[in-house]
């Protein structure tokens, strides 16, 4: 064992380091007073709403919110919980059998909203596959998210058309998608900046390493946002990582912050900070959203055989939607009418979203040939033809009949 | 017929620089990387100078890590770039093969057709320089099993240029093998020519006899062993395929409805290589025609063996002269 074997369980911060980062320069006396308030065996994190929906300050990042409006914060609120309703009825589609699979973001709306409304129309997004807030404010239809959870198609969305790349499946893949992306921008000159989404298993993959070292050398505009939610499938996060996640930026050379990710203004903030440090040239961030995975991985998992109850109870007291709620009654940004309206809204989107996924029709079976290739295959063309030919012998057969 | 003054002798590897080159200088989003492709030129000096003419940021040396190649390179294809990427040596692919596989050829197809990804993967390929293990393999199978990608392996400096030009214009993610032991064979290759099909096989040698058919580095080797068939009397049609996926399977007929007799031949082992897809389709489209099976001359099933041993591994004149006079025998 080395000196470094401790690191998983002791804080390591010097007095310079903000709270919760690494590799940054800035420094302020409010982090270290944050980081002396916490116990030295967790990390600090940022945190402007805590879960009693109290404001905190935060001199560091509160800049980044400074703007915000009541009307702002109902938009969040609104958002989160759009969000969960449409979570929740397309869990409950899959356990009618109108999907075949649903990976719910249940925990993590928070994360999802406050990084998702950071981005400006040009920023480009590579999700995982439970990135549904996400793919909310980008405005992606929602019903276009479960086509793949229906089996009718693997992603039928244009990436293009909101900036919202494929759900991908393979863990970590899309991080260097996302870094050569931002190349590009470079390369163009732009000042719009990308989001990489990924887990805290992800972080074990090759590719996200790759995906540090690339864009630390090239120092790409890219934001790789981790949402820790302390589970990939059954395995906790000291499967992945001896030190907290947000530390192996450290060693690439670029800052790495741990967030709340159930408070949405902090997500917000955090996530504002580092596409402003990618816009201004100065590279990578990662930020790592601690967070939680409060149901399933996906309908086909059964947590019950890997974690207790009392663990999920203890996050339920830290809900990101709970915790806005109290804001906004307490600082009455909100009336009843408001809160009235949007089960309403709720209830019509879970609604809209039941009738779409059940009139989705089954592709046609020559979908199988279509878009294989931009520029066409003989191989495929013979396939077609065969596969053509084969199925107008059936109709020759009932023609005869 | 006169040469015009376009034509001129250069090494195979030489053509592929030119032709990067010329793709660099017409296209502001082509972009070439890898390891070493900068200032080095490349282990085997393919893109030589190119760094030096175009700059950094358009000729790019990468970190030295496959997957994080071909996975940004995705990225900049999806912001509108067309990479040509170099993977170092053949044996050093496999890093890259999830990216290649999960994503870059199935990424078209997912997006129902909306996202094109324009990526040439330059992978110099097959054995025969003495070199050390994984600088010598022949995976080419490996990939033509994946649909959603093109395989091309020219054979001489001429197709090496034009197919080279193809590739970087195709929408379509593009393997291009490149005989790496044929990198400093010399051949005319005109510059203004108008190239035929990027796909399309080329009957090399007309014969009577037996088809060879091959693609890479073994097409010089079938074209030996035409000369020496010759001696003997024996007309030999020479086929070079040029493209391993699609493979060009109407020329592969054309010929063996002429000759009736098959060989295959490459480097990669023949237990499902590509030889093992074309007896298949041949038999099922030429059953008639044939006057004898398709035969395979190919590596042995076992890993690709130190350099003292190359020899004995990789197909030679007598080998293949071996299944010709099997095949003839018939």
């Amino acid at each position: 064992m080395t000196v470094e074997s401790t690191a998983a369980r002791t804080s390591r911060r010097s007095a310079g380091n903000k709270a919760g980062t690494t590799g940054t320069k800035r420094t302020t006396s409010t982090a270290k007073k944050a980081a002396g308030a916490r116990k030295s065996t967790e990390p600090a994190l940022v945190q402007l709403l805590t879960p009693e929906g109290k404001r905190v300050k935060n001199a560091e990042f509160d800049p980044y919110v400074a703007g915000i409006t009541a009307e702002d914060l109902r938009g969040l609120y609104r958002d989160m919980v759009l969000t969960r309703r449409f979570d929740a009825e397309a869990t409950s589609l899959q356990r009618q059998g109108e999907l075949g699979l649903w990976a719910s973001l249940l925990g993590q709306e928070a994360a999802q909203i406050g990084s998702g409304r950071a981005l400006r129309d040009d920023d480009y997004v590579f999700p995982t596959y439970r990135e549904h807030g996400v793919a909310w404010c980008r405005g992606v239809d929602p019903t276009n998210l479960l086509g793949m959870f229906r089996g009718v198609n693997n992603g039928g969305w244009d990436p293009g058309g909101n900036n919202f790349h494929l759900y991908t499946i393979v863990i970590g893949s899309q991080t260097l998608h996302a870094t050569g992306y931002a190349m590009g921008i470079t390369k163009d000159g732009a000042d719009s900046a990308v989001i990489a989404y990924f887990g805290d298993g992800a972080s074990s993959q090759g590719d996200v390493a790759e995906a540090f070292t690339f864009s630390a050398v090239y120092n790409a505009p890219v934001v790789f946002f981790c949402q820790n939610n302390q589970w990939a499938i059954s395995e906790p996060t000291e499967k992945q990582s001896r030190v907290p996640l947000y530390q192996r930026a450290q060693g690439f050379g670029f800052p790495g912050v741990r967030v709340d990710g159930n408070d949405v203004l902090a997500s917000l903030a955090v996530t504002k900070w580092a596409l402003e440090r990618a816009r201004a040239g100065e590279g990578p961030t990662l930020v790592e959203a601690f967070t939680y995975r409060m149901g399933a991985h996906t309908t086909s998992d059964d947590p019950t055989r890997y974690r207790h109850d009392d663990e999920r109870a203890a996050w339920e007291a830290k809900d990101p939607i709970l915790r806005l709620r109290r804001h906004l009654e307490s600082a009455h940004h909100a009336d009843e009418g408001f809160f009235a309206e949007l089960e309403t809204e709720s209830e019509a989107l879970g609604k809209r979203v039941r009738e779409a996924v059940r009139a989705m029709p089954d592709p046609d079976h020559f979908a199988i040939f279509e878009n294989v290739y931009a520029d066409g295959h003989a191989l495929v063309d013979e396939e077609r033809a065969q596969f053509a030919a084969y199925q107008a012998s059936f109709a020759d057969e009932d023609g005869g009949e | 017929m006169a040469q015009t003054v376009t034509s001129k002798k250069m090494a195979l590897a030489k053509a592929i620089n030119e032709s990067l080159r010329r793709a660099l200088d017409a296209d502001p989003k082509v972009v070439v990387m890898g390891e070493d492709v900068g200032k080095l030129g490349g282990v085997f000096r393919v893109t030589d100078g190119l760094q030096k003419d175009f700059g950094e940021s358009r000729v790019i040396d990468t970190p030295l890590a496959e997957s994080g190649i071909v996975g940004t390179a995705i990225g900049l294809a999806l912001r509108g770039y067309r990479p040509v990427v170099e993977i170092q040596f053949d044996g050093f692919v496999f890093p890259a093969y999830d990216q290649i596989v999960t994503q870059l050829a199935k990424m078209h197809a997912r997006s129902l057709g909306k996202v094109k990804l324009p990526v040439v993967v330059r992978i110099p390929y097959g054995g025969g320089i003495g070199a050390v293990e994984h600088h010598s393999e022949s995976p080419e199978s490996l990939f033509a099993h994946v649909a959603g990608l093109k395989i091309v392996s020219p054979s001489n400096a001429s197709d090496a240029y034009w197919m080279m030009q193809q590739a970087i214009q195709s929408d379509d993610p593009v393997i291009f093998f490149e005989p790496k032991r044929r990198y400093w064979d010399k051949s005319d290759v005109d510059t203004e020519a108008i190239p035929g099909p990027l796909h399309a096989a080329r009957v090399v040698r007309a014969g009577t006899d037996l088809t060879l058919a091959a693609y890479g580095p073994m097409v010089k080797l079938c074209q030996e062993v035409a000369d020496a068939a010759a001696e003997e009397g024996r007309s030999l049609e020479v086929l070079d395929l040029r493209s391993v996926s699609p493979i060009d399977f109407d020329a592969i007929q054309a010929s063996v409805e002429r000759t009736r007799r098959l060989v295959v031949v490459h480097e990669a082992p023949v237990f499902f290589g590509s030889g093992a897809e074309i007896a298949a389709r041949i038999t099922e489209r030429c059953f008639y025609h044939l006057e004898a099976p398709v035969l395979r001359v190919g590596g042995y099933h076992a890993p690709y063996p130190p350099a003292r041993l190359e020899e004995t591994y990789l197909p030679d004149l007598d080998r293949v002269l071996d299944a010709v006079d099997r095949s003839l025998a018939y």
